[in-house]
């Protein structure tokens, strides 16, 4: 075991916590602002792995690739959203159900094949594992940028009347606000910026794998839990709107950290997902341990 | 103003827990008109409330505000009519959002919601001036999270929130009911002062005989389901508390002899 070579791996880890980070963020929206537990996520992140990955090869750019992903997520949290307000389909049930139907849609899309490359060599991509320094300085720049944006949303009267539709449905409905409406916005969005970090991803890595979404919700909510359990022991003082997204990239980053140095150790790559399952149960204990009330009271 | 008809419904309809919790009423309320309801537990005083609200369809009758039916129409929409206190301080604003924010969500009921920036200083500035009205010292508080608040206060500022942009009707149940003596007596005050400057038409459900008499220009007394009561003016303002317990009794009683000659014939 050798530090340096450690170290070496930490750029790839940022990517990915960047990548990861934004993703959460979307996951934040649901598990944090609307309350709701959308599982839609584990498809839509394929989903725009697909649709970005498809545009490319059919001579797209990577910037117009990407926004192509953002719509698709953003269309598969749309179904989500109206399974559950025109049918009467709890969300839960609802976003496993499109997560289920997108297994086979992200197959459509992908002609069939469940991996589909798209080299650096041959395309024109924006990140790529193999430039580490421009993907991170990239990456960097798109969290940015979508921070802003969902501070600024988040803050207008229909981010007001989402975020209170999250806290508290009679008040919301009492004040005129339908949850549907809400709830279709957030579901939206949220998926919209998951499609999107699954376009990232399959530029970075160089490929698209239609089952490349399974667990991400899983890496989502340990994002939110770690940036949640840093931001109390860091900045404790202050809970501002802007801080709370902040640390959820931060949570990305820490995680896969966290991932490198567990594989350095030479942990067997098959247990990856028994120590991402710990992980996450650890800090949520920590959280737990700290707010003692729990974190179903320390939310928001 | 708010005309009632015939409106009744029935819980848990063909199950063994059945339970008419309105039936056949009937009430309407002049513009301004302040109207304190009164009755023993289960007698129907929030399913009223509920029905105009619009917490879920009704099985009979219509309801029409202002010449509008919104009968049909959901909760949310008629909130653009209506500002509503629940008998939970907890119900009534968003705990995780500052006060200020929870104001500028009251403010814009019944309005389209856009991507203008949630709060204007003009409006913190107007919602300052509001607070201190209820002389709670929360006007220096605008960005604390209403979830801080005693119960109190976060029914005073419901009230404030419910009673602003002039709603054609306020609907208050039991809004006093979770607090302690002195403070349910402080927030009455309040809801008597807004409800006077504003001249809102306002029914407000109590358990307490004495502000139902002090208080509003009308008192109706429900048993049942039905209204069994309704006096205003001269001979609202001369009743007692021992009146009112010995006609209700007598009401009710006339009632469950209608009931057993009904069963009897
Ligand atoms: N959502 C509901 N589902 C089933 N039954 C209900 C529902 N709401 C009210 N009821 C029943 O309807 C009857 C009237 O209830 P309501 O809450 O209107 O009484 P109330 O006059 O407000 O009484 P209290 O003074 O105790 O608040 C009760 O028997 C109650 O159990
Ligand atoms: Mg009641």
């Amino acid at each position: 075991m050798n530090l340096l070579n450690l170290f070496s791996r930490f750029p790839t880890a940022l990517a990915q916590g960047l990548i990861y980070g934004i993703m959460a963020l979307g996951v934040y929206i649901t598990f944090r602002i609307l309350k709701i537990s959308d599982l839609t996520v584990d498809g839509s992140f394929a989903t725009g792995g697909a649709a970005a990955v498809m545009a490319i090869i059919a001579g797209a750019s990577p910037i117009v690739a990407l926004l192509l992903a953002f719509i698709t997520g953003l269309l598969c949290g749309a179904v989500t959203a109206l399974l559950n307000s025109r049918l009467k389909i709890p969300t839960v049930l609802a976003s496993i159900l499109v997560q289920l139907a997108l297994y086979s849609v992200n197959l459509k899309i992908q002609k069939g094949s469940a991996l589909i490359a798209v080299s650096v060599d041959r395309y024109n991509l924006l990140i790529s594992s193999r430039n580490l320094t421009k993907s991170n300085l990239t990456g960097l720049l798109l969290t940015a940028v979508i921070i802003a944006i969902l501070y600024w949303f988040f803050g207008t009267e229909t981010g007001c009347a989402i975020r209170a539709t999250g806290n508290n449905q009679a008040m919301a409905r009492a004040n005129g606000i339908n949850p549907a409406v809400s709830r279709f916005i957030g579901l939206s969005m949220a998926n919209g910026l998951v499609g999107f970090a699954g376009g990232l991803l399959a530029q970075f890595q160089g490929f698209t794998d239609v089952s490349m979404g399974r667990g991400a919700i899983v890496i989502g909510l340990a994002a939110i839990i770690i940036g949640e359990v840093l931001h109390s022991i860091l900045i404790p003082r202050n809970f501002s709107f802007m801080l709370r997204l902040i640390f959820v990239i931060v949570g990305g980053i820490i995680y896969y950290m966290v991932m490198v140095i567990i594989l350095w150790m030479h942990i067997d790559s098959n247990d990856l997902k028994l120590f991402t399952a710990l992980i996450v149960a650890a800090f949520f204990a920590a959280g737990n341990l700290k707010n003692k009330g729990g974190f179903s009271n320390a939310e928001d | 103003m708010l005309k009632i008809e015939h409106i009744s419904k029935t819980f848990n309809p063909r199950t063994v827990n059945e339970k008419k919790a309105l039936s056949d009423l009937s009430l309407s309320l002049e513009d301004g008109e302040f109207v304190t309801v009164i009755g023993s537990n289960g007698a129907g005083k929030s399913t009223l409330l509920n029905a105009i609200a619009g917490t879920w369809p009704l099985d009979e009758g219509k309801i029409i505000i202002d010449g509008t039916d919104i009968t049909s129409l959901p909760d949310y929409k008629r909130a653009k009519f209506i500002g509503r206190v629940f008998q939970d301080p907890l119900m009534g604003t968003a705990a995780d959002m500052w006060i200020e924010e929870n104001m500028a969500l009251a403010l814009r009921r019944g309005q389209k919601r856009t991507l203008a920036q949630g709060i204007t200083s003009a409006q913190r500035e107007q919602f300052r001036v509001l607070l201190k009205d209820l002389d709670l010292q929360l006007e220096e508080r605008l960005s604390t999270k209403a979830g801080l608040l005693s119960g109190g206060q976060r029914q005073a500022l419901t009230l404030l929130m419910a009673s602003m942009n002039h709603p054609q009707l306020l609907l208050l149940d039991e809004h006093t009911a979770a607090l302690d003596p002195r403070t349910a007596k402080k927030v009455l005050t309040i809801t008597d002062k807004l409800v006077r400057e504003n001249n809102l038409t306002t029914l407000m459900i109590t358990h307490n005989m004495q502000d139902a008499i002090d208080y509003g220009d009308r008192l109706i007394m429900m048993n049942d389901g039905m209204i069994i009561l309704d006096i205003k003016g001269e001979e609202k303002k001369n009743t007692t508390r021992e009146e009112l317990i010995s006609r209700f009794n007598d009401l009710s009683e006339e009632k469950l002899n209608s009931d057993n000659l009904l069963l009897t014939s």
